[in-house]
């Protein structure tokens, strides 16, 4: 044949309208364009989803999960209407009912608990993105057992970022992509943060920067770090505290950032016969002290002309008080921190460890700048320039899930901050409404008061042992014992314990179990076959141990069959969010930004979006957050609350097109009806600049403390110093030691007095019964899938529909293992059998697989012989809620004692060669459950157009 | 058998960096995602929740684990669709002209009505880089978005391919490989880009820039230590520690 070219339109339109609103396939939360087109009959159908390339968080980009919208939002697992319970728990039988019935249902099982004692309702709201709504909710209602998800996610990464310098990694913060020259990233697992730090990885890297991953697995942003430190799961705190050992005896060290900006020369109190022994000491207005350079005198920190002295003492009374960088001095000059005593533990070489180090105080001092900024601090003193220091971290999951994350957490903390790189140019940055002290987030709340609200919000930060959430009787006030001295600083609560303790009826039992989002009869717990077991177990009645669970979701998750009542939410393409200042936003270094979903379709069936069932549920049972005071329904739906509700004067759950004198501003302002088309006009979300000379130095920065207040970050100035030394630890300590009136119990004493140290330490976690079991095992989910939503979308799951668990070359010789070959995966919990693959770029002593692929068989709409079904499984089988029984009667939380995050990275196995088994299925291999909805199409040609 | 053009007044193509891909697959389903709405039928999915889901796919991630003779393994994300070869043996085997190079840019293409799905052109392509869908009984493959790239219907800055708009880690790049001062022919000189296979003599447009040596800090540190210096300790205990604390405070 000749050379022949059809004629082809080049220019074919794109879609008839495009609907700007914000993704929802993770919680990176990017701004999406959403192309409509019309189909044969005319109706306006998701025809093409892409990045808007407005938008602060993802800039036009969009990764496999977001481009896969369109496939969540038609999934055939989409649940079609609410639904009672008709079979047994755990059979998945359902039948349909309307709004109005389960309404009903939900009214006569709550409002009896809230008339007699509210706290038998434990409301958990999983991955929610609208915690300041749903905790209203919990609130309103009068229990103190509410949370989401943080407990058993990243607690320790954002509680220690709180407590040390005000904010924290995750969506708080972010490297400074346009100036960093180092760029050391721990334990980030694929998903997170998705888009921003894969531009940010590829804006640095084209540019020259060095990236550094430390992680025992070699993938995703791990395999393009130009170094790579396969660290032993669990000793990143060791390897952290070698590195600060090494600068510390070099002198490299911020030493003025370290004396004007932290609490290095705070003077603590070194009166070891004092209640007060190890508190910073404070003037008569609670103002930290600290010795002058210039005048040698004792003064508050803050004061207009004051340079704290790092080096002097206080002498008084015959007591010498000295400041915190002396005791930081010496302990982590101590030999026990050199990198020839950590590197075995850590898998790490000595010679490794001081090369890192090395290169970090290269980059910070040798390759340091200054930007031409002017700005005045908060003691008044002017600046010419901000001095910047290109070394910039992040972390996440791999670091905090372990038993000693919290410690580990501060440590790094403590390492960016001696290197003098926190909000600073080239360093990590904060995002707004960051940075904000601990001591400006509210403290828990946990009275409970019949047929009233509870007294004040349930999550927060302790400052001390008064501020735990304890009953008179000294007993838990909360389910899941957060704020309690098991585990005092747990910010976030205890997810993964609720149900554990309800079944166990320690410290209550309860009635109703009322959860959103959150699968955990499956991936979203410890102890999978456990927790089902608890779920569907009766007493000596007959009834279930726990009485009543509802549940809302949008699809047919494992968790649906566990639940005696369903409600079922929309998908994210046909609701209402407000991703919110009040809650989890979506801010940018340099800026302000929130954003919202809008339904750019309707639902086309009977489902409603949770947090609008919330506003007919709450009005139902006459909440007051929930009612007018005539008694009728306050807010139709989420739109209305989003748009009306106001937390405080001139503070809404947005912060664009607020109505201000003049017109409509940003930040305060009155109630504007029309707020949701503006935010719909500009694509969706709202973002304003921090001013230049603003917008690094944060916390220390008159120009931008001012800036926060006139936009209703905060109500008043809130400079404050980075706390190296965390004072509410040693509140703790000290209540252990026997001062105060507040007691721990005596079987806790020692543990608080050890793990509080109010300075970061590395301990060794909990080993009890891991005799023999000597290999870690971990897991983390691909970048394209997220949570166990990706097994329903019929394009990411053919990217990764399978889990194996990878196995480190050197294992699979010694256990004569090939790939596609069996093994039995052993910890002292519990026993799977999985298929093996080999990957040579591991730790030598790690395995892991991908969380969340393995699928219940019945659940979400796939075929019972789907290979998530078949071959995936969960490490979740083998890691308990509890640490092993010490014989002592108690009941022990895989948790960090400090936080009580969920201790998933701490898994310990054994692993022996076994033959396929019959059925050639992982193992346990769970009977089926009954599908609550329709089987799914078994080809698709998706086309709206034409 | 069907002939390719004599020459091309451009070379459309891709420069894929294989030192930024973190295989987040970003590309693969913005492309399915554009490519299943737009151009020709859309690319189907057989079995999509069963045992066996098998779609069509116009680029797909692979990865790669690499074991250098020294230093820990390294694993390798490398992203693959069609090269847009000056010398397409896909479009000379086809028996009914569908397979074409286009002369204005030399985008390679199937006209979908002239495609009997025989087969030949995926035989022939020596990269894998087409797929035939199953549902249509015709070759899909990648089209460089060729109703992207000029659609006056769509902003400028969005006329580039839908896996160039979307990737997140801004590890691939879209332009005239036949102009040597575009700025793709300038990142692939710089960079050391590559042809794939240049053994298959195919001559592909499409490019990749090799990974930049890693692990350079452990090498650098089993060899002479330049950065040793940066660790000159100034006292080897505490007191020591402080009393230099106090000399270097008084310079400040």
């Amino acid at each position: 044949m000749t050379h022949k070219q059809p004629k082809l339109d080049l220019s074919p339109k794109v879609s008839d309208e495009i609907r700007k609103t914000t993704c929802y396939m993770c919680a990176c939360r990017c701004g999406i364009n959403v192309h409509m087109k019309k189909d044969p009959l005319g109706d306006l159908k998701v025809a093409y989803i892409e990045g808007n390339r407005d938008h602060p968080v993802n800039q036009g980009v969009l990764c496999a999960k977001g481009s896969a919208g369109i496939m969540q939002h038609n999934a055939p697992s989409r649940l079609s209407s609410p639904m009672k319970r008709v079979g047994k728990r755990g059979e998945g039988k359902f039948e349909h009912i309307s709004w109005d019935e389960a309404y009903d249902i939900a009214e006569s099982w709550l409002r009896p608990i809230r008339e007699s004692n509210p706290e038998k309702l434990a409301f958990f709201t999983g991955r929610d993105q609208s915690q300041s709504f749903t905790s209203m909710f919990a609130q309103s209602f009068g229990t103190p057992n509410y949370a989401a998800h943080g407990g058993f996610c990243s607690v320790n990464m954002a509680a220690a970022g709180i407590y040390t310098m005000g904010g924290a990694f995750w969506e708080f913060g972010q490297p400074d992509w346009d100036h960093t020259k180092l760029f050391m990233l721990f334990g980030v697992a694929e998903d997170h943060d998705s888009n921003p730090i894969k531009m940010g990885i590829g804006k640095i890297k084209a540019r020259g920067a060095r990236v550094i991953g430390v992680n025992p697995i070699r993938t995703g942003y791990n395999a393009v770090a130009d170094d790579w430190v396969g660290i032993t799961p669990g000793t990143d705190g060791l390897f952290i505290l070698s590195m600060i050992h090494c600068l510390m005896k070099a002198g490299k060290m911020d030493l003025n950032y370290l004396a004007q900006y932290t609490d290095a020369a705070v003077l603590i109190n070194g009166d070891e016969k004092s209640p007060e022994y190890g508190l910073k000491l404070r003037d008569e207005n609670g103002k930290e002290l600290v010795i002058d350079r210039t005048t040698g005198k004792l003064t508050p920190y803050d004061q207009k002309g004051v340079k704290p002295d790092l080096a002097a003492t206080h002498r008084e009374a015959g007591i010498t008080h000295r400041p915190v960088f002396h005791q930081m001095a010496e302990m982590y000059l101590d030999e026990q921190y050199a990198p020839e005593a950590v590197a075995e533990r850590c898998g790490i070489s000595a010679k490794r460890i001081r090369t890192l180090a090395a290169e970090l105080a290269r980059v910070a001092f040798e390759e340091s700048f200054e930007l031409a900024h002017e700005w005045t601090d908060f003691r008044g003193e002017h600046h010419t320039t901000m001095t910047g220091r290109p070394v910039s971290f992040h972390a996440m999951r791999g670091i905090s899930a372990h038993a000693n994350g919290f410690q580990t957490c501060r440590a790094l903390h403590t390492l960016q901050i001696i290197l003098g790189t926190v909000e600073v140019p080239g360093g990590f940055r904060f995002k707004p409404p960051y940075p904000k002290p601990a001591t400006a987030h509210p403290k828990p709340h946990c009275k409970v008061t019949p047929n009233a609200p509870l007294d004040g919000p349930h999550l927060g930060f302790v400052h001390g042992p008064d501020d735990l959430a304890l009953k008179d009787d000294g007993t838990p006030a909360r389910i899941d014992k957060a704020f309690t001295w098991e585990n005092p600083m747990s910010a976030h609560g205890l997810m993964h314990m609720v149900i554990s303790n309800a079944y166990a009826g320690d410290p209550y039992k309860i009635d109703t179990l009322f959860m959103y989002m959150a699968n955990m009869s499956w991936n979203s717990s410890m102890n999978t076959t456990g927790v089902q077991d608890m779920l569907t177990d009766t007493d000596e009645s007959g009834e279930y141990v726990i009485p009543r669970i509802i549940y809302s979701d949008a699809y047919s998750s494992e968790m649906v069959a566990y639940a005696d009542l369903i409600l079922p939410d929309t998908t994210y393409l046909e609701r209402h969010d407000c991703i919110s200042l009040l809650d989890r936003p979506i801010c940018e270094a340099d800026a302000v930004a929130d954003a919202i979903r809008w339904p750019v379709v309707e639902p086309d069936r009977n489902v409603k979006g949770f947090q609008s069932a919330l506003c007919d549920l709450g009005a139902r049972l006459g909440l007051p957050a929930f009612t007018n005071d005539d008694g009728s329904q306050k807010y139709a739906d989420y739109a209305d609350y989003i748009v009306n509700h106001e937390r405080r004067p001139g503070v809404g759950p947005l912060a664009g097109w607020r109505m201000g004198e003049n017109g409509l501003q940003g930040g305060r302002g009155g109630v504007n009806a029309s707020q949701l088309d503006n935010y719909i006009a500009n694509g969706g979300f709202y973002v304003e600049h921090i001013p230049d000379g603003a917008n690094y130095y944060k916390p220390w920065n008159a120009d931008y403390q001012d800036w926060a207040v006139k936009m209703g970050l905060y109500d008043s100035p809130q400079p404050y110093l980075f706390s190296l030394y965390a004072e509410p630890m040693r509140k703790f300590q000290l209540a252990a030691e026997g001062h105060g009136d507040r007691q721990p119990p005596d079987h806790l004493r020692q543990r608080i007095k050890e793990k509080m140290s109010p300075l970061p330490i590395w301990y060794e976690t909990d080993q009890q019964g891991n005799e023999g079991f000597t290999i870690t095992a971990l897991t983390q989910r691909p970048m394209a899938m997220y949570h166990s939503w990706g097994s329903q979308n019929a394009w990411l799951r053919q990217l990764h529909g399978r889990n194996p668990m990878y196995m480190p070359t050197n294992l699979m010789r010694e256990h004569d293992l090939k790939d596609g070959d069996w093994a039995e995966v052993t910890s002292p919990h519990g026993t799977i059998t999985v298929p093996v693959m080999e990957m040579a770029a591991l730790n030598p002593n790690t395995i892991w697989t991908w969380n969340a692929i393995g699928k219940r068989k019945g659940a979400w709409a796939l075929d019972k012989d789907a290979p998530e079904a078949t071959k995936g499984f969960l490490l979740n089988h083998l890691i308990h809620e509890l640490l092993p029984p010490k014989g002592d009667g108690l009941r022990w939380a895989n948790s960090d004692p400090i936080t009580g995050q969920a201790a998933w990275f701490d898994l310990k196995v054994a692993i022996k060669k076994t033959a396929q088994p019959a059925d050639a299925q992982s193992q346990p291999n769970m009977p089926p459950i009954n599908s609550p909805v329709a089987s799914a199409p078994d080809e698709l040609k998706w086309k709206v157009g034409k | 058998m069907t002939q390719l053009p004599t020459r091309t007044e451009k070379k459309l193509g891709l420069v894929i960096d294989l030192d930024t891909c973190v295989g987040c697959h970003a590309c693969v389903i913005s492309c399915k995602g554009w490519n299943t709405e737009n151009y020709g039928a859309p690319l189907s999915d057989q079995d999509p929740y069963g045992a066996d889901p098998s779609g069509t796919f116009l680029n797909r991630v692979h990865s790669y684990e690499v074991q250098p003779e020294q230093g820990d393994a390294q694993l390798i994300h490398f992203p693959k669709s069609c090269l847009h070869c000056e010398d397409a043996p896909c479009v000379t085997v086809c028996p009914t002209g569908a397979s074409y190079k286009r002369v204005e840019d030399g985008i390679v293409l199937v006209n979908e009505s002239d495609c009997i799905g025989c087969g030949l052109c995926a035989w022939a392509c020596p990269y894998g880089a087409r797929e035939m869908d199953q549902a249509e009984g015709a070759m899909k493959k990648c089209t460089l978005c060729v109703d992207r790239i000029y659609n006056e219907n769509l902003p400028e800055v969005d006329r580039e391919p839908a896996c160039v708009r979307t990737c997140p880690s801004n590890a691939r790049h879209f332009g005239d490989l036949g102009d040597p001062n575009s700025d793709v022919s300038k990142l692939v000189a710089e960079r050391g880009g590559m042809d794939l296979m240049p053994e298959q003599g195919t001559k592909p447009v499409n490019q990749y820039l090799p990974p930049r040596l890693k692990d350079r800090l452990a090498q650098d540190a089993e060899q002479i230590d330049i950065l040793a210096p940066f660790l000159e300790p100034v006292a080897t205990e505490a007191k020591g520690f402080l009393n230099w604390l106090d000399k270097t405070l008084e310079k400040l």
